[in-house]
């Protein structure tokens, strides 16, 4: 099967920065992928690569099957983006826009897609209005319409939820799921990790330029490790025997971790000899945020040293 | 084809919608020129034994109108484009390179021509301008249109912000048309200058332009022809070439 998104050792220098070191990522079709990353970690860099907006330094990067230099006119057919810039053309209303767009794609009559586009969107309202007239968050929605005029197979959205508000981040996220569900392949790049776990079955992690993570969203959040158990009790002090186990004390509460949670019977039972009572308990899930965080400040420590 | 069609219908109606400024003004300018300069200057200058210098003067402004338009068409628009960042939907696209290059000459072209037919139009209600050969006409204007869209194209991607831009049109396209020969013969220059003015290309365009008018003119219409041909081709190949490589375009 011909992978959706191949990134085969991609560097990119802007004069003495380096934005990607060696970066290798594989996306196959139908996934539903993150890409993950502080600012300046060379996400959208390399997205401008996969786009054509961007000459990678060296190394090459396909769409479907297609090279994004050599073969860039089936490339850029194949693949829908949506830049991260809030970025309009002046001059035309929204259904000008798409009709427009519509043709760079070498589509002639493509109403009753863009239609069908305007009204997922909910932009039915200000199909006629002209582009300078419509708030930011309707100029986001303006522009994952663009980037879906021509139905392609793989759809990037560079931060499409930032600075966007609950209403449209939940109608642009049921239109995106809807899209993978029908195959289409999805990339997203966000600071968002709740949304990041929550749609995306892998997830890539970047860091300065380079790939420090990348893996099934499961594996990722089982890779770190342990459960934790957040308790509140009658008494301040904590068993000795449990000492150990304490990763956090404030305002009243103690986290424990603990490497399963078969091994919570045993704290139980601990507390208990201590006759010391349990006021509230609490399961800890470790989420994406929390392995982000890790392999961050990891690899940061790896570079210090 | 519907990708180039798209991107040039496109750029017709970006100046189109904005015609107030894009059409209308220019001719009007173009007019005040041509009473001021036909007011003051009538008496005083014989370009061509025969023709008054109104009559000489109506092809040059003409073709001025045309030349200078078709450069703001094609730099403005990308300029534009560049700074507010939509030029991203064209470079997303698979549009060729060379489909980009041919939209935005031909939208320059459609403008120019369309600035110039009206001055032309307008100056008819006043004066009588003879007309040798309409194809000579024609097709100076058409190659001068399209080397000043292509010129256009050069300044657009070259210039990073407007300031740019204007330096570029005020200090290499204003001079040059001005020093053409738009207002005067060049046979009434001393010598120094006259051989100075044969090295500025839109020179040939103009002297051929106003061949169409008069069948008199200071160089042969084809050694013009031939040296416009020339730029053109030598411009658009630059052109073509930065389009190609993404120079600014795709970092």
């Amino acid at each position: 099967m011909t992978p959706a998104i191949e990134i085969n050792q991609v560097y990119k220098h802007f004069g003495e920065v380096t934005a990607l070191e060696g970066v290798d990522v594989e996306i196959n079709p139908g996934e539903f992928f993150a890409l993950l990353g502080p600012n300046g970690a060379g996400k959208s860099t390399l997205i401008h690569i996969l786009a054509g907006l961007t000459l990678a330094s060296s190394g090459n990067a396909r769409v479907m099957g297609h090279d994004v230099v050599t073969g860039y006119r089936e490339a850029r057919r194949l693949l829908g983006v949506v830049p991260q810039e809030l970025v309009f053309d002046p001059f035309f209303s929204v259904r000008e826009t798409l009709v427009i767009q519509s043709g760079y794609y070498g589509l002639k009559k493509n109403d009753a897609w863009i239609d069908e586009i305007i009204h997922h969107l909910d932009l039915a309202d200000k199909a006629n209005t002209n582009m300078r007239a419509l708030s930011g968050g309707m100029k986001r929605r303006v522009l994952v319409a663009q980037a879906l005029v021509h139905k392609p197979p793989v759809i990037v959205l560079d931060e499409p939820t930032a600075g966007v508000d609950v209403e449209l981040r939940q109608a642009l996220w049921r239109f995106i799921k809807q899209l993978n569900r029908d195959g289409h392949t999805i990339v997203l790049t966000t600071h968002y990790l709740e949304e990041a776990e929550a749609l995306c079955n892998r997830v890539a992690m970047l860091k300065q330029g380079k790939v420090v993570a990348l893996d099934s969203t499961q594996n990722l959040i089982n890779s770190t490790s342990g459960a934790s158990v957040r308790l509140r009790l009658s008494s301040d002090t904590l068993p000795a025997v449990l000492q150990p186990l304490l990763s956090s004390h404030d305002e009243g509460y103690c986290v424990l971790t603990v490497k399963e949670y078969s091994e919570i019977e045993g704290v139980l039972a601990a507390l208990r000899r201590a006759q010391v009572q349990v006021l509230e308990m609490q399961l800890l899930q470790p989420d994406l945020e929390e392995v982000f965080v890790k392999i961050m400040s990891s690899t940061e420590s790896q570079e210090v040293a | 084809m519907t990708g180039f069609y798209t991107l040039f219908h496109k750029e017709l109606l970006r100046f189109w919608k904005v015609s107030f400024q894009t059409v209308l003004a220019p001719v009007l300018t173009t007019m005040l020129y041509l009473l001021i300069f036909s007011h003051v200057l009538e008496d005083h200058v014989q370009a061509y034994p025969g023709v008054a210098y109104t009559a000489f003067l109506i092809p040059g402004l003409v073709m001025m109108a045309v030349l200078q338009n078709a450069f703001a068409n094609s730099s403005s628009s990308l300029i534009q484009s560049r700074v507010t960042g939509n030029i991203v939907f064209v470079l997303l696209s698979p549009l060729s390179y060379r489909e980009i290059f041919l939209a935005y000459v031909l939208a320059s072209v459609a403008r120019g021509l369309m600035v110039g037919l009206g001055v032309y139009l307008v100056t008819l209600g006043f004066f009588e301008v003879p007309l040798h050969s309409f194809p000579w006409v024609l097709l100076f204007a058409l190659l001068g249109s399209a080397l000043l869209g292509a010129l256009g194209i050069i300044a657009g991607i070259w210039a990073e912000k407007f300031d740019q831009l204007a330096a570029f049109q005020n200090f290499i396209i204003l001079p040059l048309t001005f020093l053409s020969g738009v207002f005067y013969s060049i046979h009434s220059l001393p010598p120094f200058w006259q051989s100075l003015s044969h090295f500025n290309p839109f020179f040939y365009m103009i002297d051929g332009f106003r061949y169409g008018f008069f069948g008199v003119s200071d160089v042969s219409p084809y050694f013009s022809f031939a040296i416009a041909v020339t730029c053109f081709l030598a411009v658009s190949w630059l052109t073509l070439q930065m389009l190609k490589t993404g120079y600014k375009l795709r970092h």
